[in-house]
């Protein structure tokens, strides 16, 4: 018989291999787009505007989700735009969490005026709305891949420097610490070989966190039309685009939603089952 | 006939060890009985199966709790809520925790005689402060509209033990009201439970490690061992000669007021083995 | 004689903060490529024009005193002209904010009422398959942005039934007799319900977008803090006086379980007002954030400027005022 808590874990591990899954086949997607998708993503014919998907009246075969308003396939748009999502999420999530975890390491471990200074920054950070400042900076560096990663870890570093910052101090206050201090490490030496390992779970569960938010702030400023600047096909793009036209074909913005939504779940999921799992702190 | 009166009541852990095993005991209308035991003999257990506030883990397996007559748990819970409000009270044991921190203190003394009760909200109000008055607290009025973290203690415990008697009940269950308190306001404490209890005649429940302290509050007595009732005796009679040698072990292990610097014993190896076989034997027999 | 301390030591670090977000808005929007003058003035300007304006708006100077001029003007509440429109930032701006006031503030409404149900059902009937369906739902919303549950919610009511409005703070046709931008607030003041009714319909897709977040961390952090606070002494006793668990939940813990979950939901509603800035776009609604987006579109410096140090101003202000009320109701605070 099972009892609660085993099947609690058992809920929590199925979580946790779902949203893995998910994720994996993104990027197996991701990677072999032009082999998987049926269409030219970018091909139009104003012919075949807003056919609806396969099992709705008026569909036309090879079109399995319908099309958009310039005749486009939403299925072939849908796989390509997972390219766009996926490098977002792990080039921005990673710098942003390297950047990030950095700064929050030095202020709580080494306190003193460092933390003055990053702490201060974190306040004045915290006060701009996160969605007009991306657009803001999008509108001062120009559209495309890079400024939408740069905006992402200029705005969401604060993310990790806070929780890491709280973390490190927390263990920084710990005995083992200054034991290693006696046995004669240095500061440098102690903040990377002793606390930086017992902050990395949290760390972990920080970067899964940040994969999902940094897919959201791609679609959002896809969605103002401020993203990349090719017509490369986005998720966030897509939904815009379905959004105006929602009355008259609804699975132009249906289907990217869907996707759009069970990725940013499957990176929280992730993120909450890692937690659950390693992390003694976040929990 | 018992104001209390407490058959054969079973309880324990969900799916796990009994914790009370047939428990017995009785408290007549305006008699205070000791309830004493070592640290987890299930002496809190008791008081709170008598109050109806048994933690969720924990399941009543058999027999009965009669207050004034009615058997508690075959009641509705709401109705066994009512019954418990207006006739029992509980003084806690840490004034510190057992006082809301974001209420002030009048409400708290009052809002069972209200709500309850069903008193007018002026005659409530009357009532608590001419209370305060009798516990000794200085300044009434005042310290009613104090919060909990303006006061002392000491004065913390006054007010909880004034609220438990604020609605004249038959029966207070008093869980170690001193040992949160220091030494020096114990005996203050200890003292005003005891002329309160005489004055307005209410059966007391007073649930101790010290038997020094049943000897001067107490008439009666119940000793328990893992949740047993291993004697159950008049005060006089028990100090004279204890029946059982458990007993007569926690009494020679009790510093004597006459003589507090006499060497003590501590309960024997033999004597605890033989409780603990007594114990098993009973669970044998109890439950087949 | 503590809570004015606590004020005064706020109120320091509230106007460092907003000094810094001064700066970095002077000096990231002076990295914008173009020249703003030239922008400012119609075609065919000759270079003497550009010249004088530049003079006017001291940007001839060197960049810090440049920021002073900028700094000593906002302080007098002037924050420049509008490049689009050609009208003073500061009507603009404090033209849009009732829009987006109102939207938080229905937001957060409905993020108390959604949350606190939830906590106190959850806590009522804790151990059962409803606290079970609770927490599922509580770990659902807060997976997923308030963008999202926009764009789920447009789909839902808009589309597949079609009972709310999705786009527009109100019917375009209808004749408005308001003499201020709190349409919602006025309209009830003037007992016109049938406006009244309008404009919630309106509103109510995008506040709900809002408020699922917030009501998910209210429902999960207040429940747990009334868990907790459940165990202790004196909820205990009150049990024994003869209350029932929803007088003891509602009057006994509730009140020491909200202190705790208040400080957390003070940050969340900042984000919350945050969100309206995407939020107003995806329902069309005619506040700031929809304002700033066509902003940053046009390119409308002094504009961004403007919304950007209003939104900073209104973050801080609910942080300061979050702070304040939790030393107000925190008996120990108060009295001490
Ligand atoms: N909430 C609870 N859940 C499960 N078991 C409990 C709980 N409270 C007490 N117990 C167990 O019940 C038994 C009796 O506890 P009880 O509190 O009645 O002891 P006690 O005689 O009052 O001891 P003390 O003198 O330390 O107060 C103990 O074994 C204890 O571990
Ligand atoms: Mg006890």
């Amino acid at each position: 018989m099972l009892d609660g808590r085993s099947m609690v874990r058992r809920r929590a591990g199925a979580r946790l291999w779902l949203s893995a899954g998910w994720l994996g086949l993104l990027c197996v997607i991701a990677v072999f787009a032009p082999w998987i998708a049926p269409k030219d993503p970018l091909a139009q014919d104003l012919f075949l505007g807003r056919l609806p998907p396969f099992w709705v009246a008026g569909a036309e075969p090879g079109y399995l989700l319908g099309t958009d308003s310039l005749g486009r396939d939403v299925l072939s748009r849908i796989l390509y735009g997972v390219r766009v999502a996926l490098s977002v999420a792990l080039v921005a999530g990673t710098i942003t969490c390297i950047v990030g975890a950095t700064l929050g390491l030095m202020a709580g471990f080494l306190r003193g005026w460092v933390d003055l200074v990053i702490s201060r920054f974190i306040d004045i950070w915290m006060a701009f709305p996160p969605v007009l400042f991306s657009i803001l900076l999008i509108a001062v560096l120009g559209p495309g891949l890079f400024s939408i990663i740069l905006a992402i870890v200029v705005i969401d570093w604060t993310r990790f420097a806070r929780v890491v910052r709280a973390e490190a101090m927390a263990q920084g206050a710990m005995d083992y610490v200054a034991s290693a201090r006696v046995a004669g490490r240095g500061r440098l030496g102690t903040m990377v070989r002793e606390i930086l390992p017992n902050v990395l779970p949290t760390i972990v569960v920080l970067l899964t966190l940040e994969m999902g938010i940094a897919v959201i702030v791609e679609a959002i400023l896809s969605f103002v039309n401020l993203s990349i600047a090719t017509d490369d096909p986005t998720w966030g793009g897509m939904i815009a685009e379905g959004r105006t036209s929602v009355h008259q074909a609804w699975w132009v913005l249906v289907f990217p939603l869907v996707t759009l939504f069970l990725t940013v779940l499957a990176f929280s999921q992730l993120g909450e089952g890692l937690k659950d799992r390693f992390d003694p702190v976040l929990r | 006939m018992s104001f209390l009166s407490i058959r054969e009541l079973s309880v324990r852990l969900k799916g796990g060890p009994p914790l009370l095993r047939r428990v017995s005991l009785d408290v007549a209308a305006g008699e205070v009985r000791g309830l004493v035991g070592e640290s987890g003999a299930g002496k809190s257990m008791i008081g709170k199966a008598v109050l109806g506030i048994l933690p969720g883990s924990v399941e009543v397996t058999g027999g009965e709790i009669r207050l004034d007559g009615v058997d508690l748990l075959a009641l509705p819970p709401a109705e066994r809520r009512r019954r418990i409000g207006a006739t029992a009270a509980l003084i806690p044991q840490d004034p510190l925790t057992a006082l809301n921190p974001s209420r002030r203190i009048g409400g708290q003394i009052t809002d069972r005689l209200v709500d309850i009760l069903g008193w007018e909200r002026g005659r409530a109000e009357a009532r608590a402060r001419e209370l305060l008055a009798e516990v000794q607290i200085p300044e009434p009025e005042r310290v009613l509209r104090n919060y909990p973290h303006e006061l002392s203690g000491g004065m913390r415990q006054r007010i909880l033990i004034a609220s438990a008697f604020a609605a004249e009940p038959k029966l207070i269950v008093a869980d170690e009201p001193t040992t949160a308190l220091d030494v020096t306001v114990q005996k203050q404490i200890l003292k005003l439970i005891a002329g309160m209890q005489a004055r307005h005649g209410t059966a007391l429940l007073f649930v101790t490690h010290d038997l020094g302290v049943v000897s001067k509050v107490c008439q009666s007595l119940s000793v328990l061992y893992a949740g047993m009732v291993v004697e159950d005796a008049r005060v006089r009679d028990f100090f004279a000669a204890p029946k059982h040698a458990y007993s007569a072990a926690l009494l020679a292990a009790t510093p004597k007021y006459t003589d507090p610097m006499a060497s003590l014993t501590p309960v024997p190896d033999a004597v605890i083995e033989a409780v603990r076989a007594e114990v098993a034997a009973a669970d044998r027999g109890g439950h087949g | 004689m503590q809570l004015l301390r606590v004020f005064l030591l706020r109120l320091v670090t509230t106007a460092v903060t907003l000094v810094g977000v001064a700066v970095i808005v002077f000096f990231v929007i002076r990295v914008v490529p173009g020249n703003p003058i030239a922008m400012m003035l119609p075609p065919g300007a000759t270079e003497a024009d550009v010249a004088a304006l530049t003079a006017l708006y001291g940007l001839d100077k060197p960049l810090p005193a440049q920021f002073l001029i900028w700094a000593g003007g906002v302080l007098q509440g002037d924050f420049g002209t509008s490049i689009t429109t050609r009208q003073p930032v500061l009507g603009l701006v404090l033209g849009r904010l009732p829009a987006t006031l109102e939207l938080s503030v229905m937001a957060l409404v409905m993020a108390v009422v959604i949350g606190g149900v939830a906590a106190l059902t959850g806590t009522r009937r804790r151990g059962t398959r409803v606290e079970g369906a609770i927490d599922i739902a509580n770990g659902m919303a807060l997976s997923v942005p308030d963008f999202l549950w926009g764009l789920v919610l447009i789909l839902l009511f808009g589309v597949l039934v079609p009972v709310f409005h999705i786009s527009g703070r109100v019917t375009p046709s209808l004749e408005l007799p308001f003499t201020t931008n709190f349409y919602l607030f006025e309209s009830l003041i003037r007992l016109r319900f049938d406006l009244w009714l309008d404009i919630v319909s309106h509103m109510l897709m995008p506040a709900l977008a809002l408020a699922v977040p917030l009501a998910a961390i209210i429902g999960q952090l207040l429940k747990q803090s009334l868990k907790e606070t459940m165990h202790l002494d004196y909820v205990t006793l009150a049990r024994t006086k003869g209350y029932g668990e929803n007088h003891v939940i509602l009057r006994e813990a509730l009140r020491n379980a909200v202190l705790p979950t208040l400080t957390l939901v003070g940050v969340q509603f900042t984000f919350l007002i945050g969100g309206t800035v995407i939020i107003e776009r995806l329902f069309s609604y005619e506040g700031l954030g929809n304002m700033a987006i066509d902003a940053v579109i046009n390119r409308d410096l002094p504009l961004i400027q403007g919304i950007v140090i209003l939104f900073a101003v209104i973050f801080t202000g609910v942080n300061l005022i979050v702070d304040l009320l939790y030393a107000a109701l925190n008996p120990r605070l108060r009295h001490a």
